[in-house]
């Protein structure tokens, strides 16, 4: 099992170090600098002066390869760089920044979770029943839904019309605060692993291996529980990773609309600023968050399967 | 037009005078909003020169001038007054005796001095340096060349002597956020960043990352009676819809409003009756760059003009949330010709324009553009069928908003649409048609005109305010009449404001930026804004 962890790991490792040359090489060639940025509102006339001083005081003068090797190398000591616009280590201003962002995608995905599971697994048990054609119909509407317009319906009814939540923000820090962009965000998850969980299901009850189960005698729950459940667990722990991992990147959305203070927001305002350090670091700390949480998917798999250790 | 602004400027003095008239009230809590981004870059206000640091430093911090709103100009602020010598150079400030920083400490000139330096060091890369420009010797302070400002002269404790390069206003440029006065005593520059010292009337309490500053009441600022409030959360909110929602939710205090929002509100009877109107200090253009041949005769740049129906661009499109443009300073500018009308929509006069400057057959262009909606990729796609009238092809270019400024000042552009600042200083403003201003600084459409060239130099020169307002003004006209741009409107910024809130402004420079220690709250706030 060590092994495995360890090939696992090590395997992040080439992964990293081409997202980060693809950030580079993208970043490096999309028009308009910080410099720039600083006067595109049309508040400020344009200063040739700062923008060369600007252009020299954060090496932006210096050729592409060096910038990279330095970048690089940076990168190798856990080093993210200096944010333009701050002035702050990036990491400083990512850690400010990632644990609201954790914790909005983790209340969206125990929302989505605490729903979809048992909904697809009751719609796959009763096949064509009102209860499964009303999940997939939600299902299906929720995945259609776009969640700006679903946060701003949520926005008028619970808080607006209702006065029961907060429309916007992080308060301080209240559960109350969170429900609003928590359930606007896992609305498509949840949608998408009601149906997972019902196909995966669907899949094990006709297994040759069930039918033996049933044939052995043992009851439907018994059935249900020892070997469909657990069987049906690996394609739910996938679906539950892919879409942990992948929430962080969605939320950008939803945390501009929320003004929820989280990474996504950090990493859009870097973005229209061409602070590239910040955006070169949010987007690895992302593709990151992302690579860990399959790691972790892959070693537990790991261990309700022994199996998957030898591939 | 005139008598739409009449009736915002009303409306303005109206709750100002309605501010004046009732005793204010001391106590509550401000949701002020701070609406453009999702984060304050920095605390270290000297160091932005974006709007959205503002809204920090109008709490926390002050400069030698501010902006007054009412009279529309510069104002001392931390001088009880200044003696100007007669050539215009030299101006002796007499410093409040009574400015306290947070952390306890008198202000003195030696404070002015440390923060105009530090504003002004290379090192720092700040923006506001070229505002100490207008300083003798700074422009060698910020090149190395000597460790001292040397326009920059303690005479005592409380009295400054700034010597200019040039006899104009110093206000305009030492108003601004990006010169705002720090404490000289603070060991650690880095925590300017993250626990902000100044001289406003509120001191900084705490700032989460991404959703708000709060400040509370400073009790020794230097304004008697003042601040009213005893907090003011400054709010980020980038979303207008999620704004809209929250506003009407009275969960904030103030809205800034676009065009949709405007027109929604306007026709809203809960809403209508609290709308704050401002003909903010901004130009929305088409610039026109002379290396494209047909733009190097006027009469093409005057045919634009005339093709495009922009009152109707403005009653559609951005839903009379403007002003239509007829030169280029804006309305509240002192050098702005009323008896001087807008381009007139008439496109057989475009058409002639063109036949006589040999463009019968027409002629095409790109114009590249943000996807702002009231001066980007829309405003261009309206212009499409106005122009083909006359025989015009225009082809957006799409750029994304922080590309604009890097397209533009690299030259790189057949003609570009832009919201420029065009005030509050009229001479700063028509700098940007000066040919002796590089294209890389503001001459964005490489204007060089001779006789706007004399009128300018000599309102430079010129002393009398009056005389220098005149000669502005017929520089001014010279722009017009040269159409280096297609003028299409001056902004009107919109605020939306909750009945209890009391003592908001007419800035024009920035209507979002309020004076937070002349607002006051009533008895009719949401308990918990008190």
């Amino acid at each position: 099992m060590l092994r495995f962890i360890i090939r696992r790991v090590l395997q992040i490792i080439p992964t990293i170090m081409v997202v980060a040359l693809l950030i580079f090489v993208i970043f490096s060639v999309v028009p308009g600098t910080f410099a720039s940025s600083l006067f595109s509102d049309g508040k400020t006339a344009a200063d040739p002066e700062l923008v060369a001083r600007i252009t020299e005081q954060f090496g932006l003068d210096k050729p592409v390869h060096v910038r990279f090797v330095s970048y690089v190398t940076d990168l190798a000591r856990l080093d993210l760089g200096t944010s333009f616009r701050t002035r702050r280590p990036v990491l400083e201003l990512i850690n400010e920044r990632m644990w609201t962002s954790l914790r909005l995608a983790t209340a969206a995905m125990i929302f989505a979770i605490v729903i979809a599971v048992p909904l697809g697994f009751l719609a796959a048990l009763r096949p064509g029943s009102i209860l499964d054609t009303v999940t997939m119909v939600g299902a299906v509407s929720g995945l259609s839904l776009p969640q700006f317009w679903l946060g701003l319906l949520l926005m008028y009814l619970f808080a607006l019309k209702l006065n029961l939540l907060p429309s916007f923000g992080y308060g301080d820090g209240s559960f109350k605060h969170l429900i609003l962009p928590a359930v606007t965000l896992g609305v498509t998850p949840l949608a998408l692993l009601a149906r997972t969980t019902r196909a995966g299901v669907l899949d094990v009850l006709n297994a040759d291996f069930v039918r033996t189960a049933h044939s052995k005698g043992l009851s439907e729950t018994q059935v249900v529980r020892w070997h469909v459940a657990r069987n049906a667990l690996v394609l739910i722990i996938t679906t539950i990773a892919l879409l942990l991992g992948s929430l962080i990147g969605q939320a950008v959305v939803i945390e501009k609309l929320f003004a929820w203070p989280g990474i996504g927001s950090l990493l859009v305002d870097s973005v229209s600023m061409r602070d590239i350090p910040v955006v070169q670091g949010t987007i690895l700390v992302i593709v990151m968050w992302f690579l860990v949480i399959n790691t972790v998917v892959d070693v537990i798999y790991a261990l309700i399967d022994p199996r998957i250790k030898q591939v | 037009m005139l008598k739409r602004l009449t009736i915002g400027a009303i409306l303005s003095l109206g709750i100002s005078s309605f501010a004046l008239g009732e005793e204010p009230r001391s106590g509550g809590t401000l949701n002020f909003t701070a609406p453009y981004g999702s984060s304050f870059a920095t605390l270290d206000t000297q160091g932005s020169p974006n709007t959205q640091e503002e809204f920090i430093t109008q709490a926390i911090h002050r400069s030698l001038y501010s902006w007054d709103s009412n009279k529309n100009e510069p104002v001392l602020e931390l001088a009880t007054s200044a003696d100007v010598s007669d050539d215009g150079l030299v101006y002796t400030y007499h410093l409040r005796k009574n400015a306290v920083f947070h952390n306890d400490k008198p202000l003195t000139a030696d404070d002015i001095i440390y923060s105009y330096k530090r504003i002004a060091d290379a090192k720092n890369a700040f923006s506001g340096a070229s505002y100490i420009a207008i300083i003798k010797g700074a422009a060698e302070f910020t090149a190395g060349k000597s460790e001292e400002i040397a326009g920059l002269k303690k005479i005592d404790d409380n009295t400054l002597e700034i010597t200019l390069t040039a006899p104009i206003n110093p206000g305009f440029a030492l108003m601004q956020n990006t010169t705002a006065i720090y404490p000289s005593n603070v060991a650690d520059e880095a925590t300017f960043g993250t626990a902000p010292v100044g001289l406003g009337p509120f001191k900084f309490k705490e700032h989460v990352p991404g959703s708000q500053v709060v400040v509370e009441k400073f009790n020794k600022y230097y304004e008697e009676g003042k601040p009213y409030l005893d907090r003011v959360n400054i709010i980020l909110m980038a979303e207008d819809s999620a704004r809209d929602v929250a506003f009407r939710n009275k969960e904030i205090d103030v809205s800034i409003l676009g065009p949709t929002q405007y027109q929604a509100y306007q026709s809203d009877p809960a809403l209508k009756d609290h709308i704050l109107e401002v003909a903010e200090v901004y130009t929305r253009n088409i610039g026109f760059n002379p290396a494209v041949d047909a733009f190097k005769d006027k009469r093409v740049r005057q045919a634009i003009n005339h093709a495009i129906n922009t009152p109707l661009i403005i009653e559609r499109l951005v839903k009379n949330k403007a002003y239509q443009a007829s030169g280029w300073l804006p309305i509240s500018s002192p050098a702005f010709d009323k008896d001087k009308p807008p381009y007139a929509f008439d496109p057989e006069k475009a058409k002639a324009l063109l036949a006589e400057a040999g463009y019968a057959d027409g002629l095409e262009f790109e114009v590249t553009a943000s996807p702002n909606e009231s001066w980007g990729v829309p405003i261009v796609e309206a212009m499409l069928p106005m122009l083909k009238k006359v025989g015009i092809t225009v082809k957006p270019k799409p750029v994304e908003s922080s590309a604009l400024g890097d397209a533009v000042t690299s030259n790189n552009f057949q003609a570009f649409i832009w919201s420029n600042q065009s005030g509050p200083d009229p001479l700063n403003a028509l700098r940007c048609f000066w040919s002796k201003t590089a294209q890389s600084a503001c001459n964005y459409t490489s204007f060089s005109n001779a006789e706007f060239d004399k009128l300018y130099e000599a309102a430079r020169q010129e002393r009398d305010p009056a005389k220098q307002t005149d000669l502005l003004r017929q520089a001014n006209n010279i722009v017009q009449d040269e159409a280096p741009v297609w003028f299409f409107n001056y902004n009107k910024a919109v605020m939306a404001y909750q009945p209890w809130i009391h003592g908001l402004v007419p800035n024009a420079t920035e209507l979002a930026l309020q004076p937070y220690d002349e607002i006051w709250i009533d008895e009719t706030a949401p308990a918990d804004r008190k």
